[in-house]
């Protein structure tokens, strides 16, 4: 199957024999393997995009004897949903990842850490735990895998603070460095990567770093599962080729009347029509995790604004005072403008601070409001003052 | 060592030291507010930021650690323009009502802000003060939401120096707030009163609930006897309050201050600290005679002090089953209570209604102990007002008495004679090392095996400290003690006495005597003390009292000539009847929230 203006894929939710990629890499180095997902230039799914090898060989490089691997299965970027499919479709996948990994960086302990919402999946993942552990068993492999149910904090999904939450404390992310690397989860070295990264590393260690290389752009390797939702008549989960251009995006799924698209969810930025053409969907343009929101025209930015400054107001984990403070501030300021109590230029002073939220912030969140807000209000000024 | 630059200049320093640490070094001081000496790294506040050349988001001082070849930048326009946002948003959320506030002039965000010359309101005020109750429910502490800008300082001591965590965070985003369990007052979840969060909040947020218009009103009432005690710690951490450096004694200009302000009379805590050392010291042989020598095998010990409100307050509801063995001996300020409305007004010839008992603590649970419902035990409430450290500073400056060139006074008589084992109840250990003293001379005759009478095992700063002495040639009636070696135990910070605990529980440490003081350093570093704290200062306030100890003439409690009489006159013998009825107290079973 194959879109007209983009590529569609399907190697995430490809069939596989994990029996068999197993088979090879409990006989593989463990460096190798890390060179292996290096080579492929296989860079985060969750959105901040950091190498996937790089994670793992400096996990690897670190002594200690107890490690862990983590899976981000909490998903909480709004407008994104393409792990639950991928762990409702291919959860044997999900684990054999996780089996790759734990071999790489010597990990003999995993703990999925899943959205609360998606408590359905359990008795599914648990099945499949059942044959996976057993399968270990059979690769005289004793590496075991856990799941924790997270309870509908957005800040769970920072790894830092979904650390807190799997060890019994309060979801808060912690100061960096230490890095997960080196001090994860209890303190120990740990590798914390996205269901569908998992997954890529799966298909990686099944047809090669080149095979997966194949795809996609210099800076943004292979395919990726994007979540389509909005103003569009063809929304759900497709597994497209990185590297194509909002416009090619949108000419696949828009409905005709596309205004802006919002890649990465409430994190993300937001692309206006004007800039269709020239931006690329991958991290040399907009990095996404996966959520893809269309907007035509007979949406209201300001609607569409407030209601993301609405959810991080009440996100924000609330510790760092640039985020918990500044949120309120930016949702009480649109709000201001919007009524006319304070005048258009006061949207630059929000700006101003926008941009010290992203350079002062203590984590991702705090980091990320600034880029919604700032392509916004930089491409709908109008329709957030009247 | 790792090189890096601050602002151009080049600096050396150990693997591992914060930004902030390294600017100091090249005298930069990068402002602070959720950072605090005494704890872990936070990293909340943001108000550290500092830039590093390269690098796109700003770093927290407080919570990076150096990396060789950084180059920091702690003043640049980025920098500036960070953090002035982070104080105003600070204060966008913050009752900034300053004149009102009994901070003002002390307040940590108050000065940034002033620092920063934050001018216009340039953001929105955010704060709706209908949304906000002031918690006064504790008689102790004062909990203003109001006030607080979340920097956790509290959470982390009630966490980390007091294992306490009666405070904690709760909810997220726009509604996270410091709370209690269940959101419940002070007054009614696990808090220990000791106030360790009010000497670390950098706002108003968290204070001692303030008596000092009662005092003032007991002070100016003509038909009313105010009679004042003022606690070891007291003398060496008032001077900080009145613009003296840390471990400045400043006894005799306290008791002249004290005069000035119209107290009738002003007496020490030393003297029933000497008291609680006869009480105490003959209440542990009397339970190491019944456990050695009668083979009673109900006998609770290790025996524990009693003199700390905080550390009582801890076990009734930490370790209930613990509280037989916590000493019957009411603490110093209590015993003092009692006698103040028994044995003074009859020395006196007064009437005891008239009598009004205030006591001036370096402590805040010191307020909630005296208002427990055994401590009336002369019929009246035995202590009526606790005043902190700071409070009577407040009272000093109030009266526009000028403190620093005040003559030295000499405390009151009867019950102001005091002695350096009462002096050094202020320190941790001193306990300790005042019953050691009094207890070795009972039972043998001699003194203490130690140069100057200075146990210093006993002494010191780490958080649990374990000793033992050895008692030979024992007088005949305590001969059961020949060839004992006496094991004591020294505590403080409650995080600390929990583990103490913990090891006796699960037999690990097997003692006879212990003491615990709930705060840092003990009574010096207490609830009440003048702010700021950290171990520097304590460390200066330590010296203090031992040197106040060696300044005095007696310095054994048996020896202070007021006990003497007033086991002759008016009590009897220790743990006599008398003694029963107004010394001694007993304890309640709490639950764990």
């Amino acid at each position: 199957m194959s879109g007209k203006f983009v590529k569609r894929v399907d190697l995430i939710f490809e069939e596989v024999e994990c029996r068999e990629i197993l088979g090879k890499i409990m006989k593989m180095d463990p460096d190798d393997i890390c060179q292996e997902v290096l080579d492929s230039d296989l860079k985060g799914r969750g959105g901040a995009g950091f190498p996937t090898g790089m994670k793992w060989r400096f996990a690897f490089q670190e002594s200690d004897p107890v490690k862990y691997i983590v899976c981000n299965a909490d998903e909480g970027e709004p407008g994104t949903f393409k792990d639950r499919e991928i762990l409702d479709q291919v959860p044997g996948k999900v684990f054999c990842g996780m089996a790759i990994a734990a071999r790489a960086v010597g990990a003999k302990s995993g703990y999925v850490y899943l959205r609360g919402e998606y408590k359905f999946l359990i008795p599914k993942l648990n099945e499949q735990l059942k044959n996976f552990h057993q399968m270990m068993d059979e690769f005289n492999h004793n590496f075991r895998i856990q799941i924790r149910l997270g309870s509908g904090a957005y800040i769970c999904g920072e790894e830092s603070a979904l650390f807190e939450s799997i060890e019994g404390k309060r979801g808060e992310p912690r100061n960096k460095p230490p890095y997960p690397t080196t001090s994860g989860l209890f303190g120990k070295p740990t590798s914390i990567n996205n269901v569908e990264t998992l997954v890529h590393t799966v298909m990686i260690m099944k047809y090669g770093a080149s095979h997966f290389k194949e795809l996609g752009t210099k800076d943004s390797r292979g395919s990726k599962v994007f979540s389509v939702s909005g103003d569009t008549p063809k929304s759900g989960i497709f597994e497209l080729e990185l590297g194509m251009s909002v416009n090619e995006f949108v000419q696949e799924f828009g409905d005709g009347d596309t205004k802006a698209v919002q890649v990465g969810g409430a994190s993300g930025f937001c692309v206006p029509r004007k800039r269709f053409e020239e931006t690329i969907i991958g991290f040399e343009g907009v990095p996404t995790g996966g959520s893809m929101k269309l907007f035509n025209s007979t949406r209201s930015m300001y609607n569409v604004l407030h209601n993301y400054l609405d959810f991080f107001t009440e996100e924000s984990c609330g510790q760092c005072t640039p985020c918990r403070v500044g949120c309120q501030q930016l949702l009480k300021g649109v709000e201001a403008v919007k009524r006319g109590d304070k005048n258009s230029k006061y949207l630059d002073e929000l700006v101003k601070l926008a941009k010290t939220m992203k350079r002062a912030s203590k984590c991702g969140l705090g980091q990320s409001v600034g880029n919604a807000f700032g392509s916004i209000v930089e491409n709908f000024k109008e329709e957030i003052i009247y | 060592m790792v090189n890096l630059s601050i602002n151009g200049m080049m600096v050396k320093v150990p693997k591992g030291t914060t930004i902030l640490d390294a600017a100091k070094k090249q005298n930069f001081r990068i402002p602070t507010l959720c950072h605090h000496d005494d704890l872990c790294v936070a990293g909340n506040c943001r108000v550290c930021v500092v830039e590093q050349l390269g690098g796109k988001s700003l770093l927290a001082a407080c919570a990076t650690p150096v990396s060789e070849g950084m180059q920091i930048l702690t003043n640049s326009l980025k920098v500036r323009a960070a953090r002035k946002h982070v104080i105003e948003l600070l204060l966008s959320e913050h009752n900034a009502d300053c004149t009102k506030c009994y901070k003002n002039g002390m307040c940590e965000l108050q000065n940034l802000s002033n620092e920063f010359a934050v001018g216009d309101h340039l953001l929105l005020d955010l704060i709706d003060l209908k949304n906000y109750t002031i918690d006064r429910f504790s008689p102790s502490i004062q909990k203003d939401d109001s006030k607080c800008i979340r920097c956790q300082r509290c959470v982390r001591t009630c966490e980390q120096l007091q294992g306490v965590n009666a405070l904690t965070v709760a909810h997220k985003g726009e509604r996270q707030k410091i709370s209690t369990f269940e959101d419940l007052s002070m007054a009614e979840v696990i808090c220990t009163n000791c106030g360790q969060c009010i000497n670390r909040c950098p706002t108003g947020a968290l204070v001692e609930r303030i008596y000092l218009d009662e005092v003032w009103d007991a002070i100016l009432d003509p038909s009313k006897h105010v009679v004042v005690q003022t606690a070891p710690a007291v003398r060496v951490g008032l001077g900080e309050e009145l613009g003296l450096e840390p471990g400045k004694r400043v006894t005799g200009q306290m008791v002249a201050a004290l005069k000035r302000l119209g107290f009738d009379s002003v007496l020490d805590t030393d003297f029933t600290a000497d008291l609680t050392i006869m009480e105490e010291g003959t209440e542990l042989l009397t339970r190491l005679k019944k456990a050695l020598v009668d083979k009673d095998p109900t006998v609770a010990l290790p025996m524990t002090t009693s003199c700390s409100p905080g550390w009582i307050k801890f076990i009734e509801h930490t370790f209930p089953e613990y509280l037989p063995n916590v000493s019957t001996c009411k603490s110093p300020q209590q015993m003092f209570g009692a006698l103040a409305k028994t044995y003074y007004p009859q020395v006196r010839k007064l009437n005891t209604k008239d009598v009004v008992s205030v006591s001036i603590m370096p402590c805040t649970a010191k307020k909630y102990e005296a208002n427990r419902p055994e401590m009336r035990s002369s019929g009246y409430k035995d202590v009526d007002y606790v005043l902190t450290t700071r409070e009577l500073a407040r009272m000093i400056k109030q009266a526009g008495i000028e403190f620093n060139l005040l003559k030295e006074d000499k405390y009151d008589s009867i019950m102001g004679a005091s002695t350096g084992a009462g002096v050094i109840f202020g320190a941790t250990g001193g306990v300790m090392e005042a019953a050691l003293r009094t207890a070795y001379e009972i039972v043998t005759g001699r003194e203490v095996p130690f140069e100057n009478l200075n146990i210093t095992a006993v002494r010191g700063i780490e958080g649990v400290r374990i000793a033992s002495v050895l008692i030979e040639d024992c007088k005949e009636e305590w001969s059961f003690l020949n060839g004992v070696e006496l094991k004591c135990a020294v505590a403080h910070g409650l995080v600390n006495a929990r583990k103490l605990m913990n090891a006796v529980k699960s037999g690990e440490l097997a003692v006879h005597f212990i003491e615990v003081m709930a705060c840092p350093g003990g009574c010096l570093g207490g609830g009440g003390q003048p702010i700021p704290t950290n171990e520097e200062i304590r460390k200066k306030r330590t010296a203090a009292i031992y040197a106040e100890d060696m300044s005095m003439a007696i310095r054994k409690s048996h020896e202070n000539p007021e006990v003497i009489g007033i086991y002759k006159e008016f009590l009897g013998e220790p743990l006599g009847h008398k003694s029963h009825e107004l010394l001694h107290t007993h304890y309640t079973k709490r639950v764990r929230y």
